[in-house]
């Protein structure tokens, strides 16, 4: 059964948050719950199905019993009151996830199809990796830029759901350092089981506001491009090896003259590529329906030269 | 014609008044499932204008109430006249009332008519001002925000209704071509009953709709 | 007290045979046009089983894809493991939900046995509105069409569940599958207003409500929600079509919409639906256990009151859907307050058909292996719904394989057991043939053997985090999908043994008596097959559906 640890139970992940011990709990409860009636049905049912076997053709039932005042209030108010227990129980830890705590440290959350962008209090933008102080409570504050995602950590038991056209949240606390999985679950398309993100649980202290963003120094432009072109979910789209996808091919792309839907050409050069990345539907390429969405506020300049160089290196 | 032709109970029926309590309960039953599909729109009509109120109250007011008036009392002149139908059918002895059952159903066809008509002109109207629904909005006279959600409820209710107006049309119009044939005399007039009933709910729904979109 | 073996007071199960209605008029104008609800009910079963069968291979095309991930740890491609592109692994799935939501499980209990049933359970010739009960069937037909063309022409990525506004503005044929379902709501909603006019109408004399068999009591519930919340979902999908063709607006944000306005209209029918699905084969469940115990159901006004509690309470529970959805969580407690309410009467039938088999006589037939699988399989998927509606633990196991598999738990492991329950039930009766007792039990075995394999693990992924509707899935899922593919293998199987000897029995099973099975309602007092208007004379009714006589008696005496 699942007990209290970090390395997760039969049924459930790492308890790697502050409430998943009262989630597993109650889960626990219930589960128990689960187990003994089901043990009592289905034992009861064979016992019976066995002792009552009909031998022959001509063999009856040996009583009648058309009703038992006693036995069927039992057995409705019996369970009734079990299961006013558990919605008690599970409307308090809701109540606890539902308020975050004070003094939270709060991260902005970007869900679009399909990937995941954080900004944090330092103003760092970071996509696919969300980093966050242990333990501290950390307050998600969530939109979505085109359809329904939700923001899901098995090993935190949170999850809700990003709504367009509204801001959502939810918090947790971190116990201790460790990686720990991001899922998207509300489908969303096409990509949906790649919208995948890491939570990065470090050691900080109080007057943590974000991690540092931006190249790294010993890593060349186009490693960082490269790295960038998975983390903001270009590879979804845009392939590297010359298929065509939602998007065109980043192989040969850089110096091309491309045809345009709106008619003419236009070199693929710099320019191109930064306009393509801020503004997408600018200069639509012929063939391709559109529908990419801005990049602006999340990737900077160091990211565009990156990507560029990256690009450039797809020949 | 001033005769009746006698209806054959069906086979699966003991006699008459099974069958004709069994086609009451029927309607009835389709009648709630009319509400039903009604009172999504209602609700939708309910959340869109607790979210937009002063839009609301700017887009509402573009509606022609005198024209929407004219048509409730059309309406309800029209459940008149199919309710004199029913009783009519009710008190045909022989067939001496063929001709004014079908004429009362041919009357209330006529308010139906009539009732589509007005709506024609508001329709057009409408479209000529580019009062349209969602992405084919496009007028001007309203200052707030998503106004194109007021008429997209508004089509959809109306337009909605409409449709059971002309479903309703046909249904009369059956109705009112046997009655002429004499299938409708006081043992059996289940057809005007049940038509009668439908034609009475969409009345009714309009009369819901009208103070909701028009008044206020 | 009664010397005959049904409720009836003369028994024809045992006359010479007369012709049936199945050789009564011949031809295919005959069956086209008929407006017999026997003919109609096998129509209604072929159809359904057929849409069974697509809805089961849709199934099998996605336990394939998920047999392997398609990336191993380091995120090299895995060979084999991707079978299909994420596109139409999303119709595949979308596919599988619509044609098992909309063809198979909403209609098929009432259709393909109700309306063979109904009538001659209650001593009636028909159902009240014969002609309306073939337009159903016609409609029923329209509408499957209309959803094959949808999935043929643009096909449809969004879940049976529609969500806004991925589906205002997704490309494919959604508009066409939304107006199918809109189609086939129609269809629901007749059936319905059918069967309630008859149980109040066309009851044979004598047959009071408390003498009617718990299975009429189950389609007339489920009769009731037909009826009132299918309007709803017509209203739904007529909405977001209307989003889609003229961007009203009401559901996209982007146009000043709400898209959990689109799941509260969506669940409120929807939630209500899946007791449309389930009542029926409770229904069936009171029919087995009773004939294949010879007993006395246990508690008959508590399993008939808690079938309509069921209907009522369903009505009330829509936004345990949405706990995570962004509604209030006041909302939310409301409607987990009336979740656990609404299991109250489920375990209350459960107990009632455990507690039926105690000192009867009991027989394995199979329909009444189906009965006892249904026991052990719908507890467990009602048990683990008590999971899913505390708040605390629904947060964590939301849109997660958990949800995935209670769901096949009630629908699959109750409905469709509880369906070839009552198939294997009333196939004499509808047929006048026997089919192999020895294949149909291996079959029954089969079909649960597998139905555990394929979804047990599904509960594990799901409460360790394995979210649902993934084309691809992390390595430390691969095990249980592993075990969940094999399992369908074995669901397949059983199910194609299952066509091939019911199709064999059409030709050569053995004719069936009048009353196999020694059961008490109405529908064995006449010939296997009926005669075309199921009875000469209305019987009348002098006792209850299950006044099964005590040992020693000889069929004399009753407790």
């Amino acid at each position: 059964m699942a007990s209290g640890n970090d390395t997760g139970s039969f049924w459930m992940p790492p308890q790697a948050s502050t409430v998943a011990a009262d989630v597993d709990g109650l889960y626990n409860f219930v589960l128990w719950l689960n187990i003994i009636f089901f043990v009592l049905i289905t034992a009861g049912t064979v016992w019976l199905v066995i002792r009552y076997r009909r031998r022959s053709n001509d063999q009856y039932a040996t009583a009648q019993i058309a009703h038992s005042t006693w036995f069927e209030a039992l057995w409705t108010f019996g369970p009734l009151a079990l299961l006013v227990i558990v919605f008690v129980w599970g409307t308090r830890v809701f109540m606890d996830l539902a308020v975050a705590p004070e003094g939270a440290y709060t991260v902005q959350v970007q869900a679009k199809k399909w990937s995941w962008t954080f900004t944090h209090p330092n103003g760092a933008v970071v996509p696919g990796e969300l980093e966050v102080p242990a333990g501290r409570p950390v307050r998600l504050v969530m939109a979505s830029q085109d359809v329904l995602h939700s923001f899901f950590v098995p090993d935190f038991r949170v999850k809700q759901d990003v709504v367009p056209g509204r801001l959502t949240s939810l918090w947790f606390e971190a116990k201790a350092p460790g990686e720990h999985q991001i899922f998207c679950t509300e489908y969303c398309g096409k990509d949906h089981s790649r919208m995948l993100a890491k939570v990065k649980v470090i050691a900080a202290d109080v007057d943590y506001r974000g991690p540092q963003t931006g190249k790294p120094a010993e890593v060349s432009l186009e490693d960082w491009g490269k790295q960038l072109y998975t983390k903001f979910g270009c590879n979804a789209c845009h392939s590297v090896d010359g298929a065509k996808g939602v998007g065109p091919s980043f192989k040969g792309l850089y110096g091309k003259q491309e045809s345009l839907a709106s008619g003419g050409t236009v070199l693929v050069d710099e320019n191109y590529i930064m306009e393509s990345i801020y503004d997408p539907n600018a200069k639509l390429v012929a063939g391709f329906a559109g529908g990419m969405p801005t990049f602006k506020g999340q990737i900077d300049s160091e990211g565009i030269q990156s990507i560029i160089a990256f690009i450039k290196t797809l020949k | 014609m001033s005769t009746i032709v006698k209806h054959h109970v069906a086979h699966h029926f003991y006699d008459r008044h099974q069958e004709s309590a069994s086609a009451k309960m029927g309607i009835w039953l389709f009648l709630v499932t009319e509400v039903l599909l009604f009172s999504g729109l209602f609700v939708a009509y309910t959340v869109i204008k607790a979210l937009n109120p002063e839009m609301w109250k700017e887009a509402s007011a573009t509606l022609n109430t005198t024209l929407g008036a004219v048509n409730t009392v059309v309406l309800i002149a029209s459940s008149l006249t199919v309710a004199l139908a029913v009783r009519a059918a009710q008190t045909n002895q022989h067939g001496e009332k063929n001709k004014q059952i079908a004429g009362l159903l041919f009357v209330t066809i006529l308010f139906a008519g009539t009732f589509l008509v007005v709506k024609y002109f508001e329709y057009s109207h409408k479209f000529h001002e580019g009062m349209l629904p969602g992405t084919h909005y496009a007028f001007d006279g309203i200052a707030s925000n998503n106004a194109h959600l007021f008429f997209g409820v508004y089509f959809l209710m109306t337009g909605l209704h409409g449709i059971h107006v002309v479903l309703g049309m046909g249904l009369l119009t059956w109705v009112m071509i046997r009655s002429l044939k004499g299938h409708f005399y006081k043992d059996y007039y289940t057809p005007v009953e049940v038509g009668g009933l439908y034609w009475h709910l969409v009345d009714l729904i309009w009369i819901y709709l009208f103070p909701l979109l028009y008044l206020v | 007290m009664s010397l005959t073996t049904t409720q009836a007071t003369v028994d024809h199960a045992n006359d010479p045979p007369e012709t049936n209605y199945l050789r009564a008029k011949s031809g295919l104008r005959s069956w086209l046009l008929t407006v017999d609800h026997k003919r109609i009910g096998v129509m209604y079963l072929f159809t359904v089983f057929a849409a069974f069968l697509l809805g089961g291979f849709f199934a099998s095309m996605v336990r394939w894809e998920l047999f392997s991930p398609n990336y191993d740890e380091l995120g090299v491609a895995i060979e084999g493991g991707k079978i299909f592109e994420g596109d139409t692994y999303n119709r595949l799935f979308t596919l599988h939900g619509l044609v098992m939501v909309f063809l198979v499980i909403i209609p098929g209990i009432p259709a393909a046995l109700g309306n063979f049933v109904l009538p001659l359970q209650l001593g009636a010739k028909d159902v009240a509105f014969p002609k309306l009960n073939l337009a159903s069937y016609y409609i029923y037909i329209v509408g499957t069409v209309m959803a094959l063309w949808a999935a043929i022409a643009g096909g449809v990525d969004t879940g049976w569940t529609f969500y806004t506004p991925y589906s205002s503005g997704v490309d494919g044929s959604v508009v066409m599958m939304v107006m199918a379902a809109f189609v086939l709501g129609f269809s629901s909603i007749f059936t319905g207003m059918n069967f309630i006019v008859t149980v109040h109408k066309m009851r044979a004399p004598g047959m009071t409500w408390e003498r009617m068999p718990l299975f009429i009591w189950a389609i007339y519930a489920t009769a009731i929600i037909q009826v009132m919340a299918t309007p709803v979902l017509a209203i739904t999908l007529l909405l977001l079509a209307m989003e889609r063709v003229l961007g009203v607006g009401i559901f996209d944000p982007a146009l000043g919409g709400d898209p959990v306005l689109f799941q509260h209209f969506f669940w409120f029918y929807s939630h209500p639906a899946v007791y449309i699905m389930i009542l029926p084969g409770m229904g069936v469940m009171s029919e087995l256990v009773t004939t294949f115990a010879r007993k006395q159901i246990f508690g008959y006004r508590a399993v008939a009151i808690s079938s309509l509690a069921i209907a009522v309470i369903s009505f009330l529970v829509w936004g345990h859907h949405m706990f995570v959805s962004g509604q209030s969580v006041y909302a939310g407690v409301i409607f987990s307050a009336l979740t656990f309410l609404v299991a109250v009467p489920s375990a209350i039938k459960v107990i009632n058909w455990t507690t039926t088999l105690y000192k009867g006589s009991i027989s394995l037939d199979t329909p009444m292996l189906y009965a006892l699988a249904f026991l052990v399989l719908f507890t467990i998927g009602g048990l683990t719904g008590l999971f899913l509606g505390a708040l605390g633990i629904d947060v964590h196991l939301h849109d997660t394989y958990f949800v995935v598999a209670h769901f096949h738990y009630v629908m699959m492991g109750g409905t469709i057991i509880a369906f070839f329950g009552g198939v294997h039930y009333w196939w004499p009766k509808m047929f006048g043939r026997m089919y192999s007792a020895f294949w149909s039990k291996v079959t029954a075995w089969l079909v649960f053997i597998g139905f555990n394999v394929t979804f047990f693990p599904q509960f594990i992924m799901g409460s360790r985090g394995m979210p649902r509707r993934y084309h691809d899935y992390l390595p430390e899922f691969a095990e249980f999908h592993r075990w969940s593919s094999y399992g369908v293998v074995i669901l397949g199987v059983g199910i194609l043994i299952m066509v091939v000897y019911l199709l064999h029995s059409l030709f050569k099973g053995a004719p069936a008596p009048g009353n196999p099975w020694g059961a008490r309602t109405l529908e064995w007092s006449v010939q296997s097959p009926p005669i075309e208007h199921n009875f000469h004379e209305i019987p009348t009714v002098v006792e209850g559906p299950y006044d099964y006589p005590l040992a020693g008696d000889g069929g004399a005496t009753k407790a």
